[in-house]
């Protein structure tokens, strides 16, 4: 695929522009993850989370996910309206590379995702977050593995359904449970035991523990390397997947 | 020389309901620089046919060749060498018409400065040149859709589909999009394949008329000899013919009652 690159840069570039050409919404992505870190986080800051790490090492990764897990699994709403304008079509005639109309959209959501973070870890440090920077680093490139996997997966779920009537339902059944059971909030490891072991069937509690671990600067304890096992596979299945269905003629 | 071929060309949806047998088996052939009206009550197959001529659909039986590649296992090939319009167009309504032409450009894979002198010069050849830094949302109906025909004319191709290319169009700008398609044909040579509900449009534009019904071409052949064969009467219009060939007119068969 020589052209796969290329291609892709060109789709990334119009769906950049795109997205910093509507300030509101990118605004609006955030305001949510901010009223948690100003209005929750300093709930948590004299409580006992386990582990010798601050609350602020703990509820920052608990957020940076939340973020990605819900930007990422709705960015298949604007594909279900460019397929109604018939956007998509359009461009499914020309010889433009399948897999790009992809990557291109995906490569934007994950530097759309990273930019975010980057301000809310900064205003998370404003309000007392003290973190490595090397475990800061490894955080976000979880993040963006994050984000490449649940957006295939979203776009792979607008090129099925017809309207956003149809899209939203199914991603909020996914996304509520997984972010109480991946313990996004709060540690799974405080819970009663039933409810911990449930959250280790949602692939999402790895990635959280993962970025914790980060975070702290734990590095040699096996969270990190389970998360990025995680990560990888969710990410080769999501993107497969939604490479599939791109591949096919549209419905 | 034939620019479009089909044999026995097939679509079939599979829905819940079970097999939808959109197309039944179309044959066609189409001359180099021909504009061909493709003609057919609703739900006829005629944006199914469309969609798989211009590889949107893979057809579930037949074959076909577009423009000397086979449909089937050269879609690429395809792609490169035919312009499709369809029936919604297809722009971003924020993004300006200048970047919507250029985009268009690269994603036939032309460089930066050869994409943006043809985007230019299309703007000039559609009139759309002093729009080109207007969002589209700005445009007027009939100037969207001298857009959506350049979108589909960036890469020079040998055929263009246009699926109800004046549909919603005031008078003027239809007579307008008439002038540029025959032009199209008189300075490129290019083979025109254009869907339609009007008979009168049909009629001017086209060489020649293929008229499809339940997925079957019903009929083929100039206005005039459908006229002939099909109207029944020495001065019948083609309304006439078309409703002869398909059994129903253009209006639904039972339609609501005027006053309820």
């Amino acid at each position: 695929m020589p052209h796969l690159v290329a291609d892709t840069a060109l789709i990334f570039g119009r769906y950049a522009r795109q997205t910093l050409r509507s300030k509101p919404a990118l605004i609006f992505g955030m305001v949510q993850p901010l009223l948690f870190l100003v209005f929750f986080g300093p709930l948590l800051t004299d409580l006992p989370l386990g582990g010798r790490a601050s609350s602020w090492q703990t509820i920052v990764p608990g957020i940076l996910v939340q973020l990605g897990l819900f930007s990422a699994s709705f960015t298949g709403i604007g594909l279900i309206l460019e397929r109604r304008t018939g956007v998509v079509e359009r461009m499914r005639v020309t010889p433009v590379s399948r897999l790009a109309l992809l990557m291109g959209r995906v490569l934007k959501d994950v530097v759309q995702l990273l930019w975010q973070s980057l301000v809310l870890v900064g205003v998370a440090v404003a309000l007392g977050l003290r973190a490595p920077v090397l475990g800061v680093a490894i955080g976000f490139v979880f993040v963006g593995a994050l984000t490449i996997s649940l957006a295939s997966l979203s776009y792979a779920l607008a090129m099925r359904v017809s309207s956003p009537q149809g899209f939203a339902p199914v991603i909020n059944s996914i996304t509520m449970p997984a972010i109480l059971l991946s313990g996004i909030l709060l540690p799974m490891s405080l819970g009663p035991r039933w409810l911990d072991i449930a959250s280790h069937f949602v692939p999402f509690r790895y990635l959280v523990d993962g970025v914790r671990a980060a975070f702290a600067g734990e590095y040699g304890d096996g969270k990190i390397a389970l998360a990025a096992l995680v990560a990888t596979a969710l990410g080769v299945v999501a993107v497969t997947l939604g490479a599939r269905l791109f591949r096919q003629a549209g419905a | 020389m034939a620019v479009i071929t089909t044999n026995g060309l097939t679509h079939t949806f599979r829905t819940k309901r079970g097999p939808v047998a959109a197309v039944r088996g179309i044959d066609l052939t189409v001359e180099r620089g021909e504009i061909l009206g493709f003609l057919g009550p609703n739900g006829a197959g005629k944006t199914t046919t469309l969609r798989m001529l211009t590889t949107l659909l893979p057809p579930t039986g037949g074959s076909a060749t577009v423009a000397g590649h086979d449909l089937a296992r050269d879609p690429a090939g395809v792609r490169r060498r035919i312009g499709y319009v369809a029936q919604s167009g297809g722009v971003d309504p924020t993004v300006s018409v200048r970047e919507e032409l250029v985009t268009q450009g690269r994603l036939y894979r032309m460089g930066k400065a050869e994409a943006a002198a043809r985007a230019g010069e299309l703007a000039r050849d559609l009139g759309l040149a002093e729009l080109l830094d207007r969002p589209c949302a700005a445009l007027s109906g009939g100037q969207r859709r001298r857009l959506d025909i350049a979108l589909g004319l960036v890469h020079r191709p040998e055929i263009l589909f246009l699926d109800e290319p004046t549909t919603g169009l005031d008078p003027g700008s239809r007579a307008d999009l008439w002038q540029s398609i025959r032009r199209l044909r008189a300075e490129h040579g290019m083979t025109v394949f254009l869907t339609t509900h009007y008979l009168d449009e049909a009629e001017a534009l086209s060489d020649r008329l293929v008229i499809v019904d339940q997925g079957l071409v019903a009929a083929e052949g100039t206005a005039e000899r459908l006229k002939a064969e099909h109207g029944g009467a020495p001065d019948a219009t083609l309304q006439d013919a078309f409703i002869a060939i398909t059994g129903r007119g253009t209006t639904p068969r039972n339609p609501a009652p005027l006053a309820v």
